[in-house]
């Protein structure tokens, strides 16, 4: 709840900072001061949340806070720290606009705090707009540069296209259930079960979540958007924000619909193996390694939907997990791509040689990714793999998804392939500073250490 | 406490290596290997009487702890490891490789691999120390290997990936239908197992034997494996067909045999098919192969393919054999390694019709190829016999049915091309005009070391099987 507050009147000084303070260095420092200070009255909200806690509605029953969504709040605004830090001076060289930059990510932390506590669908709404329309204003930011426009106008055509198909299903979903809260609608869902409107009204619901977290067929804009936007804020969007609207989805449909889920389960499934289908093959056949990456993400949403697919307690912590092993080692292996100036697989050659630290640090964000033992990306898939199992009918998904996160080897190898075994000397778009090389050493760090011992960030949940 | 140790000595040092610059890796390499082979040889010393075990908190919401065992077959294997890891490090001492701090550091890496797989009493530890033992391999074939090596390296890394992630379903899946909440427990995964409908173990069983299966490999999954040997340099090769393919033969045993007993009863008969055929494939290919190195991995081929038969026909006689020939199996092929290393270092070639004369030039070397290829066709008085014996009198226990008299036969049949190819080899290599050499010289002093350590294990193991019969005694009557 503190945080909520916190973070919109964090971003009212961010904006403000930006006419006080005209280096844009100091903004920055402020910035990195700010997200800190978030991330401590996260934890301070965490503290005063309990597991068992009974007084965890606000606002006339629009919120509740739960002990597990004030620590994806925590997880989630550490990873925001953490990106701050690492793209600070990429960051700073998108444009002149600093501070809003800084003040836009406050916003969408704002949207993002909501979406993981909502219990009424205008929250929920609300919650997605807040997070969504910073975002069309970001992926703009570059104004100078064309495709960075047409990224902006895409995203947000195709976004208040998907916004409408939402306020359908809400529209649907309250004419079956006369109310726009979730645990009444709930309650409507496991009386009334087949109530033809409340049944459209989720299939519209899954189509909007599904353009929001990127999931096929619905994921065409993601590529065209995360390749044409900033690369700085392509990392924050494919990674917390996705995270965000991720955890809103899983909450919706396991709050309210989870004991109709025979009637939603199959169709979510075909979504989530074309979306493994459709990121992981369309990235093997890419050249540049941040297009790669936006397929990349398509894929991993392919994972994530895993734990929207499985009904139970594991798919709460498999979210958390995943979002939080995805998101780190997607923002490290993006700090090493920006400094780079050729985004292509052959831009990366011999980087093992010039830079070794950046590329073991990259190794070791594109062993989490594809899932090797001993990182968080392992974990993250296992705990979701662990979630759909215990489902139980759904091991027809688990070997394809299996199947697929083998292909998923070849392009993420391709690039430890390039910066290990091929000779070159990659260029550098910005030196590496000692402060870099501290920031990445810890990133391995925390990647390794949700690999080895995911217990310690998933307590209690 | 010492078991940890088995894995935490390679596991540290390998780390260390990475750090040190020049010729101190090579050094913490060697010495590192020898207190790890003594660690080991502790353990297999003390497992006669009592199993060892360690065990500790891991993941606890996961069900998972962090839990090793030695008992008879894992304590042979670890001996094995730590011999062959000592081996490689003490001829590898003259020569030198690049950047020679990753390259030990990565070997120690997969070494510490090798031990916990040996080790792992929990099945998510197993798997952890599984894949891990893989990746520095990768790296090993990738940076000092061959020509093709990207490619190879690369298709063998995808195709072992691809056999661990099912691998991985098929374990997540046994977890969940442990009693209570999930466990991992070797003991908890194989009751669950056990209980199982037949029709859910025998789809169960593809999905963990396919990753034990390519390991192996077993026809047809085996096309990454000459390639892979060919490509890598000599010192992983050893790694590769001595040890790795060791761990999926042994996984088989521990992992798959006991956990889904009737899927195996379904699919056994197959599997001893694939096998038999991949016997008969595989020395029909390796006696027309002309490059020695090849020649050598399609005969390991045909050495997996009859273990895995017998172990799939599952009795008591053959089941011994098997650990008794995996030892042996690991003990030659590693010299077999060092004998085709050597070659090329000398003559600067593998084509076996521009080689020759070797009696007449290093006639040492020509005695150790020719007592290392009488083991490697079991000849008596080579452990290759004691264990080869064992496999087929196990392989001979049957119903006598026409599937089984046709298995033997062509098993059989295995063993008589196996002498025509290694003969073959031995004639062409070792006699005939001498082939000009590029380095006069015959075994050094730390490649005698080796080879003398190889052909002293061939020997007395051939006289005296008895010690490495009792250590894996205690398998057969209680399955670990």
């Amino acid at each position: 709840m503190k945080a909520i507050i916190a973070t919109t009147v964090f971003g009212i000084i961010m904006m403000f900072s930006g006419i006080l303070v005209n280096n844009k260095k100091s903004v920055a420092a402020i910035a990195a001061v700010l997200f800190a200070a978030l991330l401590g009255v996260n934890i301070w909200d965490l503290a005063s949340t309990s597991a068992s806690a009974t007084d965890n509605l606000f606002f006339n029953k629009m919120l509740r806070i739960e002990h597990y969504s004030v620590w994806f709040n925590t997880v989630m605004t550490g990873c925001a720290l953490l990106y701050v830090l690492l793209m600070s001076k990429e960051i700073q060289r998108v444009g002149s606009y600093v501070a809003e930059y800084f003040a836009l990510m406050f916003f969408i932390l704002c949207g993002l705090y909501l979406l993981s506590s909502y219990n009424n669908l205008l929250m929920m709404f609300i919650g997605i707009e807040i997070l969504s329309i910073p975002q069309y204003i970001l992926a703009g930011s570059d104004k100078r540069n064309l495709k960075s426009s047409e990224a902006a106008l895409k995203y947000f055509l195709m976004g208040s296209f998907s916004t409408g198909i939402q306020l359908m299903g809400i529209t649907l979903l309250y004419g079956a259930a006369r109310s726009f809260n979730l645990t009444e609608v709930a309650a409507v869902m496991q009386t009334n079960a087949l109530n033809p409107l409340a049944l459209a009204g989720i299939m519209f619901l899954m189509i909007a979540f599904a353009f929001k977290v990127s999931a096929a067929p619905l994921h065409m804009w993601t590529p065209d958007v995360y390749d044409g936007a900033p690369t700085p804020f392509t990392a924050f969007m494919s990674t917390i924000v996705k995270a965000g609207a991720f955890f809103a989805f899983l909450r919706l449909f396991q709050v309210s619909f989870n004991t109709i889920s025979e009637h939603w389960t199959l169709v979510l499934a075909i979504i989530t193996a074309a979306t493994l289908l459709v990121g992981n093959v369309t990235a093997v056949f890419q050249q540049s390694v941040k297009r790669m990456l936006s397929y990349s993400s398509i894929a991993q949403a392919g994972f994530m939907l895993f734990a929207v697919l499985a009904v139970n307690k594991f798919a709460w912590q498999g979210i958390i997990i995943y979002a939080m092993a995805y998101s780190v080692a997607t923002i490290g292996i993006f700090s090493v791509l920006v400094k780079l100036k050729d985004f292509t697989y052959d831009g990366f050659n011999g980087l093992a040689k010039s830079e070794p630290l950046l590329a073991f640090a990259a190794t070791i964000f594109l062993f989490s990714l594809a899932g090797i033992p001993l990182t968080g990306g392992f974990m993250a898939k296992y705990y979701v793999l662990l979630a759909v199992v215990q489902q139980g009918q759904l091991l027809w998904l688990v070997i394809f998804a299996l199947l697929m996160a083998a292909i998923s080897i070849y392009y993420y190898f391709r690039v430890i392939i390039a910066m290990y075994f091929k000779p070159g000397t990659p260029e550098m778009a910005s030196p590496v500073t000692s402060g870099d090389r501290i920031l990445l050493i810890i990133t391995c760090i925390l990647v390794i250490l949700l690999g080895v011992a995911p217990q310690l960030f998933l307590n209690n949940i | 406490m010492i078991l940890i140790l088995l894995v935490l000595i390679p596991l540290l040092s390998g780390i260390l290596s990475f750090a040190v610059r020049g010729e101190g890796a090579k050094t913490l390499a060697v010495i590192s290997s020898m207190i790890t082979l003594a660690a080991s040889a502790y353990v297999s010393g003390t497992s006669y009487t009592q199993g060892l075990e360690f065990s500790c908190d891991w993941i606890p919401m996961l069900g998972t702890k962090f839990t090793l065992v030695a008992d008879g077959m894992s304590s042979m294997l670890c001996l094995l490891t730590g011999i062959v890891t000592m081996v490689i490090m003490l001829t590898q001492a003259n020569k030198d490789v690049e950047r020679p701090g990753a390259f030990y550091g990565h070997m120690l890496l997969s070494q510490a691999g090798l031990m916990g797989v040996f080790l792992a009493a929990d099945a998510l530890v197993f798997y952890v120390f599984w894949e891990l033992a893989l990746i520095p391999v990768y790296f090993l074939c990738s940076s000092w290997g061959g020509e093709k090596r990207i490619p190879v390296t690369f298709k063998f890394f995808v195709y072992t990936f691809v056999g661990s992630l099912m691998l991985l379903a098929g374990l997540v899946y046994l977890s969940l239908q442990t009693p209570g909440t999930v466990s991992y427990a070797w003991a908890d995964i194989t009751r669950a197992g056990a209980s199982l409908a037949p029709a859910q173990q025998q789809w169960l069983f593809w999905l963990i034997f396919i990753a034990f299966a390519i390991k192996m490999p077993i026809f047809p999954f085996h096309t990454w494996q000459p390639d892979a040997y060919e490509q890598s340099p000599t010192p992983v090769t050893i790694i590769l067909s001595a040890l790795m393919v060791k761990m999926g033969l042994f996984a088989v045993l521990r992992w798959l045999l006991p956990v889904v007993p009737e899927g195996v009863a379904y699919w056994s008969q197959t599997v001893v098919i694939l096998s038999v055929i991949g016997i008969v494939y595989a020395s029909l290919i390796a006696i027309v192969q002309t490059d020695i190195k090849r020649l050598v991995a399609y005969s390991s081929i045909a050495h997996m393919g009859l273990m895995s038969a017998v172990a799939f026909t599952g009795n008591g006689v053959g089941m011994h054999g098997i650990m008794v020939q995996m030892f042996n199996h690991g003990i030659n092929i590693t010299g077999m390694w060092l004998i085709v290393s050597m070659i090329e270092n000398r003559w600067g070639t593998r084509d076996m019709n521009s080689l020759g004369g070797m009696a007449t030039a290093a006639p040492r070397m020509a005695i150790a190829l020719l007592i290392i290829s009488f083991a490697n066709i079991a000849l008596p008085l080579t452990n290759g016999f004691v264990g080869e014996f064992m496999l087929f009198n196990g392989l001979f226990i049957g119903d006598g049915s026409v599937a089984h008299i046709a298995t033997m036969v062509f098993a059989g049949l295995g063993v008589i091309l196996g002498a025509v190819y290694t003969l073959n080899m031995v004639q062409k290599v070792a006699f005939g005009n001498v082939a000009p050499m590029t380095i006069k010289k015959d075994l050094s002093v730390n490649e005698y070391a080796g080879i003398a350590i190889i052909i002293t294990i061939i020997l007395f193991l051939g006289v005296y099987p008895k010690p490495l019969l009792d250590l894996t005694a205690g398998m057969i009557a209680t399955a670990p």
